[in-house]
């Protein structure tokens, strides 16, 4: 296969008529290009909806109270409830295939009157009550100190892990902030750690604003008692939220004596389905990309198996000549074919080099003129680009095998004849 | 060396069938030059394609050094040209784009000869017909004569049993006809054997043997005096 002549004579016959070559491979390269950036804007759109999910656990539910719709057990319709810390016990123990199971309490900052003061700076800020496990389930990173612990929780200690936004205004810039006290809602919370999170569009800046304290200290110092606010519940990986907010919903509902038919009493918002709807929309996106795409390439092939039925008429003589020389049949077809999937390669080469340049130049721009809206770093993977290689090979076979099979169809002895 | 008995072949054209050779028993011993001669029509040129294996009998058996050639299918039947036979036709039929040198190599790479000792056969054979220095140049670059002895040197370098020149000086002027006959009569006299299609009543008399074809059947089959064609140069 790799013999030096037979590549030689690829080349040769190639090159004979070198502009019919070129506007043959140009076909091919027309597809490949089109392939190819077609399926990097997809990943464009893809990265850039997906950012807006930020490094939010997928695999997640949230679930809170509302009030109940149904009277239920001597209950009436109406009532309000919480959910308890033994609910948390109870649904870890019930439930199976759960990685974290957070339940947080919060004090609202946004759109209310100043809830944080310090020394004379004064903000509005969301206020937490978590477990450790929350920094798994919405990942900040933590740019100072630490973040809550075990520890935290079981002394109640009243500490805090404050947001890069809330460190800018209630802290002159370079100001020292482990160790200070801040005072929520009238209460000293120590300072032992900062975070910032990356977000891509608006809601950046509010993310910004938390502030961190343990679950146990929160309840105790703003009077909660064993209730909580809401939970955010993440299954392992493997399973899938979905599959499980049913029988979790179910299990609050027999707790805190709900009608079973009740829809409305426990509210709920599972982001994983979310998620799954936005990514069979991108398996719907590059199925048509590929779609499209090969379409395209196809006029190419077809390009190449016209021009090839053309060499091989006009070689009509001399593989007959080389058939009376000794040539096997097979040796013919292999040569045609060979010299199909070499032009339809080089020229899907330059396709995909050409497309990469493209993307690159797309980034480039991205990068130059700042983050444009549900759009990120457009791009193919490498696993894309051997799909498009074998899609190559594929239609080189493809292209070459109708003319290979004509090229060996004549006689040599009329073959020999022709003029 | 070639042994044919009662070989029959017809084309078919249209709704009748033109029967070009009749029964044909015909054998050539090694070492033989024999001519082949007749009008155009007599069926001559379908024996030698026939002989050549490009061609089919419809009936009749071929024995060539022995071996009967029967049940041919394509890859066996190049396989068969490559190992025993050399052709010469009457428009050369070299592969243009390939040099003097590349087209006598061509028959060698079809046997897997390695390029380097491909390159030195031909080379050899280049040698023989006297074109060592045209070596690299392409057949548009040569005259009709020096590419007929390129393609000699092409059947030859293969080593065949039998040599088949079809009107191997029908594109030629007599005197390089010549010159091409005294080639084919020295290389029949290093013992190797030869056919020759022609219609040309000279250079049928510098074989040893000629053989009148007419109508699809052999009409005469006399041994001749040689005349030696270096007499004529």
């Amino acid at each position: 296969m790799f013999k030096r002549d037979r590549w030689q004579e690829i080349i040769e016959v190639l090159t004979t008529n070198w502009f019919r070559t070129v506007l043959t491979a140009f076909g091919v390269f027309w597809g490949i290009l089109i392939l190819i950036i077609l399926l990097s804007a997809g990943k464009g759109l893809e990265n850039g909806i997906k950012a807006d999910f930020g490094d939010i656990a997928t695999n997640t539910m949230f679930m809170w109270t509302r009030s109940t719709t149904k009277a239920h057990m001597g209950l009436p319709i109406g009532r309000r409830f919480q959910f308890k810390v033994d609910d948390v016990k109870s649904i870890s123990e019930n439930i199976p295939n759960l990685r974290f199971i957070s339940p947080r309490n919060q004090l609202r900052g946004f759109g209310n009157d100043n809830n944080v003061v310090r020394g004379i700076n004064t903000g509005a800020y969301n206020v937490y009550g978590d477990y450790p496990e929350i920094i798994n389930q919405d990942p900040m990173t933590i740019t100072e100190g630490r973040f809550l612990n075990q520890n935290d929780i079981l002394e109640k200690r009243k500490i805090a892990v404050i947001g890069a936004g809330v460190r800018n205004e209630l802290y002159d810039r370079g100001e020292e902030v482990i160790g200070s006290y801040i005072k929520i809602q009238g209460v000293n919370f120590m300072v032992v750690g900062a975070y910032k999170k990356r977000s891509s569009d608006g809601d950046g800046e509010e993310a910004q604003k938390e502030i961190f304290v343990p679950f146990t200290s929160f309840s105790q110092a703003f009077n909660m008692g064993n209730d909580v606010g809401w939970m955010a519940i993440t299954a392992s990986d493997g399973t899938s939220i979905s599959s499980l907010k049913e029988d979790i919903v179910s299990l609050m509902k027999n707790r805190h004596k709900i009608h079973p038919e009740d829809t409305r009493a426990v509210g709920y918002f599972d982001l994983y389905e979310q998620y799954n709807r936005v990514e069979s929309l991108f398996g719907a996106m590059s199925f048509i990309a590929y779609f499209v795409g090969i379409l395209v390439l196809l006029s190419g092939i077809i390009g190449v198996s016209n021009i090839m039925l053309i060499v091989v008429k006009e070689r009509t003589k001399e593989i007959g000549i080389r058939r009376a020389l000794g040539e096997d049949p097979w040796s013919i077809k292999k040569q045609i074919l060979m010299e199909s999937i070499f032009l339809t390669i080089v020229s899907g080469m330059a396709g995909i080099i050409i497309g990469a340049l493209f993307i690159y130049g797309v980034n480039a721009l991205l990068d130059a003129n700042g983050p444009v809206d549900m759009f990120l770093n457009p791009s193919v993977s490498l696993g894309v680009v051997s799909i498009a290689l074998l899609i190559l090979v594929l239609s080189g076979l493809l292209a070459g095998f109708i003319p290979a099979q004509s090229a060996i169809k004549v006689k040599p002895i009329d073959a020999l004849r022709t003029e | 060396m070639i042994e044919i008995k009662d070989l029959h072949k017809s084309y078919k054209m249209g709704s009748n069938a033109l029967h070009v050779l009749k029964g044909i028993n015909f054998t050539v011993e090694e070492g033989e030059l024999v001519a082949i001669m007749g009008s155009s029509g007599s069926g001559k040129s379908t024996l030698l394609n026939i002989l050549g294996m490009l061609d089919v009998a419809d009936s009749g058996e071929y024995t060539l050094d022995g071996v009967p050639i029967k049940n041919l299918n394509e890859t066996k039947a190049a396989n068969y040209r490559n190992k025993f036979l050399g052709f010469v036709f009457q428009s050369f039929n070299l592969i243009n784009y390939k040099s003097a040198l590349e087209n006598v190599a061509l028959p060698l790479y079809y046997q897997r000869v390695p390029r380097k000792e491909r390159q030195e056969r031909a080379m050899k054979y280049l040698d023989q017909v006297g074109l060592k220095e045209w070596a690299n140049h392409l057949p548009s670059e040569l005259s009709g004569g020096q590419n007929q002895r390129v393609a000699i040197a092409r059947a030859m370098a293969s080593e065949p049993k039998v040599l088949l020149a079809d009107e191997p000086t029908g594109a030629l002027d007599s005197k390089t006809s010549y010159e091409v006959m005294d080639l084919i009569q020295k290389i029949n006299d290093q013992g190797n054997t030869i056919l020759v299609v022609t219609h040309e009543d000279d250079i049928a008399h510098m074989c040893k043997r000629i053989v009148y074809l007419k109508d699809g059947v052999i009409v005469e089959d006399k041994k001749v005096k040689q005349v030696r064609a270096s007499a004529h140069v």
